[in-house]
């Protein structure tokens, strides 16, 4: 995993609450091995279909927004399925975080293995960013994950909470296996304890 | 057993499971928890492949359970026919991981395959007290026994499969009271959606679930794990039942249960699982029996669910913007006017299955609808087994018959149409009266419009071509 660097970059709205899984990184690129750019299949039907229709394309598609790395979305980002390729989708396309009032919990727990930063705000700032977001297509917003503080368009300072441990990671570019690897023992003395009680292993051949 | 927690302090079922998986602390306050059980399915070649990137080996192979679910075909048992070649990969990939590493797995010439939560619990391998885990959100399900099960993502799997363990904070806890009796035509799965339709499908974010009241524990197992697998949808961590003689009848005599002088240890430690007199919960929500209707979707979210005598929201009495235009949009999508009763809407397709309603009730409460009626004429019905032996022990009841007499395909176990990654979709702009558990956009397929329902209400639907209420049906109905 890459150091996670400071963002100063378009932050994209998507005014929506309940955006899944499913939407963000159809089912059908669930085969897809990890080496393709999952990129290219980031919102693939929402983004087709909108292509299609009289609607204005789909905002990853219009100008201000394509190289956007911040998006900001509405309540319950990345609900519904575990896939870790919803991640990769938006890592892939050049997002480095997401903010948003929540989020599923395994999104977020995925995305910050993944050198993505789900960044929760108050529903209230959240509304707000969204809004500047809309009349002003192309601002720019600020996070930086050292100070733990995201800047709005207008200057507006919100502070979020990360686990330490996970922005240690972040910062880094550490993996967690590595830290659980050096504390192998403690898994080792715990499994003897739990293992000698037959209620925990009767069914171990 | 390491209990070390505070006696004086009455605790939750899930704080005895947790305390009692507890490796150690980080210093951010986060727990590595170990972990007793790991279900593996098809898709976790990604996982496999970060684990041999790294050169290690899966730490507890036996503690580790494979079955390919998601991307075997239904219409066959023959992994060659699949036509897509990197489908096929992943389906062999699961096979050939857990034999490198020794891990149990039950193909698709066995009879034991099928969906991980069904296959899980019917096999034995979820016991009361254990923390479960599977690369599949739907774990939730196996909480039906009184454990701690949760989905993780690809990372988190080949994490677990390098160190049978998985650092977690701690969650919230939630106590979900469900008290009174269920009247004919209503089921598990209408009792989980009106749930997830009163508290939202962010309603249980960051909670454990634990289901409670004279309803719950008056439901069979069956019933227990079709709740429990839906409490993803209300955002939940996890859901789990206390454990009571419902879960050891269920459980005695189980291919991977405990045996003789094991077992009976185990149901004694077992029945000290339930939550003390007095546990505290974050949040206590209750609801009414009576006042459950069979339900069903009309959006595209789970939390878009009303009781079938009832009509489509209208957006324009919705006073919030971004409400109003997500209910919009949902309509859109569904192709529905507001206002339109739900009895009104007609159906293309029937999906009798998945993890949520793919067991040997789910079938049985549906060929009781279908026998001696036919599908609807333009209607394509489907029943697809949860596994190789739910589909066996319908065939020895002559479900199968009841089903194909009516018009229905009969199809080997798998996922099947749920998700559609193995081929099976609806077709774009199709309408799906669907006994799984997401109405995602585009989750049976691109453009597919699903409903969600029980497979009473599935099988109504297929017969009459349309949504109606199972309760007019039934026996004795007038
Ligand atoms: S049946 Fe559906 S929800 Fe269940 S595991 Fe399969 S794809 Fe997931």
């Amino acid at each position: 995993m890459k150091p996670f660097e400071a963002l100063d970059s378009v932050a994209v709205p998507l005014a929506q609450s309940n955006v899944d899984t499913d939407q963000i990184l159809p089912a059908r690129y669930l085969q897809k091995p990890r080496a393709d750019d999952f990129g290219a299949y980031l919102f693939r039907d929402l983004r087709a279909r909108m292509r299609g229709s009289n609607e204005p394309p789909f905002v990853l598609d219009q100008d201000p927004y394509r190289n956007g790395r911040i998006l900001v979305a509405q309540r319950n980002f990345g609900c519904g399925s575990s896939r870790e390729h919803a991640v990769w989708a938006l890592y892939d396309h050049g997002f480095r975080a997401v903010i948003a009032p929540s989020f599923g919990d395994i999104f977020a727990s995925n995305a910050l293995k993944n050198g993505l930063l789900p960044i929760v705000l108050p529903e209230a700032a959240v509304a707000a960013l969204l809004k500047i977001l809309r009349a002003t297509p192309g601002a720019r917003v600020i996070v930086d994950l050292a100070t733990q503080t995201v800047v709005a368009p207008g200057g507006t300072v919100h502070e979020f909470s990360v686990d330490p441990f996970a922005k240690h990671c972040l910062m880094n570019g550490l993996d967690e296996l590595d830290y659980t690897l050096s504390q192998v023992q403690q898994i080792v003395d715990f499994e003897r304890r739990y293992n000698a009680d037959s209620v925990n292993t009767g069914r171990r051949r | 057993m390491n209990s070390m927690t505070d006696k004086s302090e009455p605790q939750t079922l899930f704080e005895k499971i947790w305390s009692r998986h507890r490796i150690m602390e980080r210093p951010d306050g986060q727990v590595l928890l170990y972990i007793d059980n790991h279900l593996v399915q098809d898709g976790s070649a990604p996982a496999f492949e970060m684990l041999r990137r790294r050169g290690l080996a899966p730490r507890a192979p036996d503690r580790t359970f494979a079955t390919p679910d998601h991307y075997v075909p239904t219409d066959s048992r023959d992994l060659d026919s699949m036509p897509d070649p990197e489908k096929r990969r992943m389906a062999q990939a699961l096979q050939q991981d857990s034999a490198r590493a020794g891990i149990q797995f039950f193909g698709v010439d066995d009879p034991r395959q099928g969906i991980l939560h069904v296959v899980g619990p019917e096999q034995g391998l979820s016991w009361p007290g254990t923390i479960i885990v599977c690369g599949d959100s739907h774990t939730s399900t196996h909480g039906a026994m009184g454990a701690l099960a949760f989905g993780i993502g690809a990372t988190e799997v080949s994490h677990v499969l390098a160190t049978q363990a998985l650092w977690q904070r701690k969650p919230k806890t939630m106590k979900v009271s469900v008290e009174g009796a269920l009247t004919a035509g209503v089921s598990a799965k209408d009792v989980v959606l009106r749930i997830i339709g009163e508290i939202g499908t962010a309603g249980a974010t960051g909670h454990v679930i634990e289901y409670a009241g004279s309803t719950i524990t008056g439901l069979t197992m069956e019933g227990r794990l079709t709740v429990c697998n839906m409490s993803i949808e209300a955002g939940a961590r996890a859901g789990m039942i206390a454990p009571d003689d419902t879960t050891f009848q269920y459980l005695a005599g189980r291919p991977f249960a405990p045996k003789g002088k094991d077992w009976d240890e185990a149901v004694a430690r077992w029945r000290t699982l339930p939550s003390d007199p007095g546990a505290r919960f974050d949040r206590e929500v209750t609801l009414n029996a009576r006042e459950i209707a069979p339900m069903v979707t009309w959006g595209t979210s789970p939390e878009d669910v009303i009781p079938i005598t009832g009509r489509v929201p209208d957006p324009a009495a919705v006073p919030q913007a971004d409400r109003r235009e997500a209910l919009a949009r949902a309509l859109a999508y569904m192709d529905l006017a507001p206002g339109t009763a739900m009895t009104d809407v007609a159906i293309d397709h029937v999906f009798i299955g998945s993890c949520t309603n793919g067991r040997i009730e789910d079938l049985r409460s549906a060929a009781a609808i279908i026998k001696g009626r036919k599908v609807a004429a333009g209607v394509e019905a489907w029943a697809v087994p949860g596994s190789g032996l739910v589909k066996a022990q319908a065939e020895a009841e002559g479900l199968d018959r009841i089903f194909r007499d009516a018009g229905f395909q009969w199809r080997y176990a798998g996922c099947s149409m749920c998700l559609g990654t193995n081929g099976d979709v609806v077709a774009p702009g199709k309408r799906c009266a669907s006994t799984t558990n997401r109405n995602f956009v585009g989750r049976q397929g691109p453009g597919s419009r699903t409903h969600l329902l029980s497979p009473m209400m599935a099988a109504a639907a297929a017969v009459t071509g349309r949504f109606i209420d199972v309760r007019q049906l039934m026996q004795g109905a007038a």
